[in-house]
């Protein structure tokens, strides 16, 4: 029997329990979920993609998929970090504005532009830019595009980033936090889900 | 830079991909690189050669991608797997990563019609009980707030799925809102 990993944690799933023992059958799937999870928030070297800043993202994207257990761990650690705290009554003032429902976005023009959905193209607000400063603010407008509307990305998002001091390597590793909250969320979500109708 | 020519419908052709940022040239590839590429062979493609950047990352995520797809000692037959990575990615909008998976679902399940009405008509298609559960449940999953609640369970128990191939679903459809935002951002494919 596994011990406990992140996702057990934050789904509720026990030791011994149905779904642990399905879990079981994807040993791999669920042990590298749990490495990608260490090696995007203990990380060896985080390089020049801070912890703090880990945590602001993860608290912010997991917040604007609504209040749940997720959203409270990402709150957490964030105001768990000793240059993060200050950040936390900020991002929960961003989540606020931020929320909405997607998928939505413009599809290349042609056939599918029938299916284009507009929706809100979340800036951060000018009262609390200073607060989060020139990359956090890019990278809130940025993971706000990844949740929401990701169709719509495009290469000048990329230079966005750039331009706000990311460098390449940093971006590959937010966009996969990003990417891979937005997996971890909603398995965490489907098993409570399925642990519920079990019950 | 060579010209890209964009895909501006679904399709199930093979279609190549071009990043927006640089990717590692070949030649600096490290060992450490080739343990997060987890093939070697991937060092030929653009995309992987981003993702290395960040070798640790990328290794986990690749990891978790093979056994959630490919482990089919038990679970979920491997072409529902694929329908549920091809669902997710029609709703989230990824014509590179439907692509592939749109071919893979169409090669296990030899439905490549019904899998081409997906492309089509999107996720609202009648494709039989079974895999309209499987694509409900995944746009439910794709959807924030996420929207799969008890009836996505109920239909797919009542479209015959058992709690762990209900979790194969639920772990496919998770992992394509993973796949679908990198593909989706980094870079754009080309026919």
């Amino acid at each position: 029997m596994a011990p406990k990993d992140i996702i057990d944690t934050l789904a509720g799933i026990e030791p011994g329990s149905t779904l642990d023992a399905i879990r079981a059958r994807r040993l791999q799937a669920r042990e590298n979920a749990q490495k990608s999870y260490l090696s995007l928030f203990e990380p060896v070297d985080p390089g020049d993609f801070s912890l703090a800043e880990r945590a602001a993202v993860a608290a912010f994207v997991t917040g604007l998929h609504g209040e749940s257990p997720v959203a409270a761990f990402y709150r957490d650690k964030l105001g768990a970090n000793a240059d993060g705290a200050a950040l936390v009554e900020p991002i929960q003032i961003e989540i606020e504005r931020g929320k909405t429902t997607g998928p939505y976005g413009a599809f290349p023009a042609g056939p599918l532009s029938a299916e284009n959905k507009a929706g809100l193209i979340y800036r951060v607000s000018a009262e609390r830019k200073p607060q989060l400063g020139n990359r956090l603010v890019a990278a809130l407008e940025h993971a706000h595009l990844l949740v929401f509307r990701p169709r719509d990305a495009a290469s000048a998002d990329m230079k966005a980033l750039l331009a706000a001091g990311w460098s390449t390597t940093g971006i590959v590793t937010f966009s996969q936090l990003v990417a891979f909250l937005s997996f971890q969320v909603r398995v965490v979500s489907g098993l409570r889900t399925l642990a519920a109708a079990s019950a | 830079m060579s010209t890209i020519n964009p895909p501006v419908v679904f399709t199930q052709d093979e279609l190549g991909w071009v990043s927006w940022i640089d990717p590692l040239p070949e030649a600096e590839l490290t060992e450490r690189h080739f343990a997060g590429l987890v093939d070697r062979a991937r060092a030929k493609s653009e995309y992987f050669r981003l993702l290395v950047r960040d070798p640790e990352v990328l290794e986990a995520r690749t990891k978790t991608d093979k056994d959630i797809f490919y482990n089919v000692a038990d679970g979920l037959p491997r072409a529902e797997r694929e329908l549920a990575a091809a669902a997710t990615s029609r709703y989230n909008g990824c014509i590179y990563c439907a692509s592939v998976h749109a071919r893979f679902a169409s090669t296990y399940s030899k439905r490549r019609d019904d899998v081409q009405r997906l492309l089509d008509e999107g996720v609202g298609a009648d494709l039989g009980e079974r895999w309209n559960a499987v694509v409900k449940a995944s746009v439910a999953l794709a959807e924030t707030p996420i929207a799969f609640g008890p009836d996505n369970i109920a239909e797919l128990r009542r479209a015959g799925l058992d709690d762990a191939e209900i979790v194969d679903v639920i772990n496919g459809a998770s992992f394509f809102n993973w796949a679908n935002r990198l593909m989706l951002s980094l870079g754009e494919p080309s026919k």
